[in-house]
């Protein structure tokens, strides 16, 4: 069982990231307290559980010259969102897929798909693979150009 | 920045899966056929040069909290003001403009769903625009990564 205490520590001291050296986790066991193998174990259970999705380096896309991040948005028919948004969220490059509730009238949107490119045509090509892939059960969509990255920080739970 | 082969090597080989191990970086380097002291040199310098936005755990939110995807319809010329005042929540952890009516896009995440609500509340109180709520029904692909190319 996961102390919950325990957890919430282990949130508090990685939220910022692990340290960049040899022994990354050693530097957030001090910080929580607790055995660099307890430490591990605890994390072992929080991925196992879901708690943490993945361990791993978040590039920063936009440095890496994926200048163009796109969130298309599509109405798709409820009865095949649920087939149709795994093959989209297969696609190698969508980043995150999410089916969303509408808010009718003002938004009639149920499906999220964020693709990032290199160049225009690029991305241009990439919606053009989801608008196949979903044909016509796909009732209306529009993209959302970001214009500014206006906030972006880690996961902040006090 | 241009990446090397070998960066982007790297950098897509620890997207996910980096191991639980007191020692990541050394099973890491055997794997890629690299130094560890290597690999750490790359990734500070990577770093560095602000080609890494996040390096750690990623939780899911939904699991260790409530959140939320929200968008308010802004006139043009009041957007930065509207921004600044979201952006004062720490419950805001992403904020974009996006080219759209709704044109203030960013996700809130609290500890609870009370918690996610009442940030949205005193946004709706200080400005009278389109607010939209659209909490996850369902994740498709969600926050894995995707390979460089």
């Amino acid at each position: 069982m996961l102390d919950p205490v325990l957890v919430k520590k282990v949130i508090a001291a990685t939220q910022n990231g692990l340290p960049i050296c040899d022994r990354p986790y050693r530097t957030i066991a001090e910080e929580v307290g607790v055995d660099e193998s307890e430490l591990l174990v605890t994390m072992g259970k929080m991925l196992d559980q879901g708690l943490i999705r993945r361990i791993g380096l978040v590039p920063n896309h936009y440095a890496l010259g994926y200048r163009y991040n796109l969130m298309t948005v599509w109405d798709v028919e409820d009865e095949h969102i649920l087939q149709l948004g795994q093959h989209v969220g297969d696609l190698d490059f969508v980043s995150h897929c999410y089916q969303r509730p509408r808010q009718e009238p003002d938004w009639n949107y149920n499906l999220f798909a964020m693709v990032h490119g290199r160049t225009e045509p690029e991305v241009e090509q990439q919606v053009q693979i989801i608008r196949e892939l979903l044909g016509s059960s796909c009732l209306a969509m529009t993209q959302l150009n970001s214009l500014k990255i206006l906030k972006k920080t880690g996961l902040r739970i006090r | 920045m241009k990446l090397s082969d070998q960066d982007r090597k790297l950098l897509n080989k620890i997207q996910k899966n980096f191991p639980l191990h007191p020692e990541p970086f050394k099973l890491l380097a055997e794997e890629l056929a690299i130094s560890e002291q290597e690999i750490l040199l790359r990734l500070q310098e990577l770093e560095s040069q602000q080609a890494i936005s996040r390096f750690g755990a990623v939780f899911n939110h939904h699991r260790v909290g409530s959140s939320t995807l929200a968008a308010l319809a802004v006139p043009e010329q009041e957007i930065e003001e509207v921004a600044a005042f979201v952006n004062t929540f720490v419950e805001v952890n992403h904020n974009y403009q996006r080219e759209h009516d709704y044109n203030l896009w960013f996700v809130v995440n609290a500890t609870d769903q009370s918690g996610v609500e009442r940030v949205l509340d005193k946004i709706a109180a200080k400005f009278d625009y389109p607010l939209l709520n659209l909490p996850m029904v369902k994740g498709y692909h969600i926050d894995l990564g995707f390979p460089l190319w």
